[in-house]
């Protein structure tokens, strides 16, 4: 089965990404070899539907959206894995929240991680996995110049040998 | 969700699925169908060989398409979407 890319976007949409090529100067490939076997490696998680914890962190900034409409938050926010769904809180304007709400794991899939570690297919989970908020202004600066290099550091300092990276 | 947008903007390995957006691993609830899909990942993410691997997901989102695709869609149209269409309606005003 080949995955239709456009099945569920309005057919106006299509030309907003369709043959658009790569970003300027990220034509060359990027490729790190995965040499590690699974069951040794630490998996990270990253997701783009703007999850972020009710009880201690700050929702997305959506209100500066609101009168900015090509701005997108482009701040981060770090998941603990044992987080409880019900403490999960969604903020991204560009898509419906209410399933993302009942069931978080259909965009970060944290237990179900742990539960492969706990079968051994996966040698761990990192403790905070990772959570941004996808529509970004054009160009993606803010986003590049300061969350990316963080994003990574994170990651890095949490020892993870692999990311999923989940668009929502 | 969009493989080919993936492609095109040059990640280096791809899991292609066919599902609405908000929903990157699978229905809600649906432990098989996510678990499905993270192992697909894993196993893409440790063997694939070399920059451009993409695998697609041999499954079918369990819902009639027309209710799908407007189920994912937010109930208010985005800030940007608005001032588009606000864009597009003024232009037909003025023509």
């Amino acid at each position: 089965m080949i995955v239709d890319s456009f099945k569920f976007l309005p057919r106006t949409y299509r030309p907003f990404y369709d043959g658009r090529g790569p970003f300027a100067g990220e034509e060359e490939p990027v490729w790190a070899p995965f040499e590690k076997r699974l069951a040794e490696s630490r998996i990270a998680l990253l997701t783009s539907a703007g999850m972020y914890v009710k009880s201690s962190q700050p929702s997305f900034d959506l209100e500066r959206e609101q009168t900015q409409p090509e701005w997108g938050d482009p701040t981060w926010r770090a998941i603990p894995s044992a987080t409880p769904a019900a403490e999960i809180g969604v903020a991204h304007l560009h898509i419906n929240d209410e399933d993302l709400l009942a069931d978080p794991e259909i965009a970060l899939p944290m237990h179900l991680l742990a539960e492969l570690e706990s079968e051994g297919v996966v040698g761990g989970a990192v403790a905070e996995h990772l959570s941004v908020m996808g529509f970004q202004k054009l160009g993606l600066r803010d986003w590049r110049q300061t969350a990316a290099p963080e994003l990574i550091a994170h990651l890095q300092e949490q020892g993870a040998g692999g990311l999923i990276l989940a668009p929502a | 969700m969009m493989p080919s947008v993936a492609e095109e903007r040059r990640a280096p390995r791809v899991v292609g699925v066919e599902f609405p957006f908000g929903h990157a691993f699978g229905m809600p609830h649906d432990r098989v169908m996510q678990r499905r899909t993270l192992e697909l990942a894993l196993r893409v993410l440790a063997g694939a060989s070399k920059f451009g691997t993409r695998v697609d997901m041999d499954m079918e989102w369990p819902v009639p398409l027309r209710e799908a695709y407007q189920a994912w869609q937010p109930k208010v149209a985005s800030p940007i979407v608005r001032k588009l269409l606000e864009a597009q309606r003024s232009q037909q005003n003025s023509s």
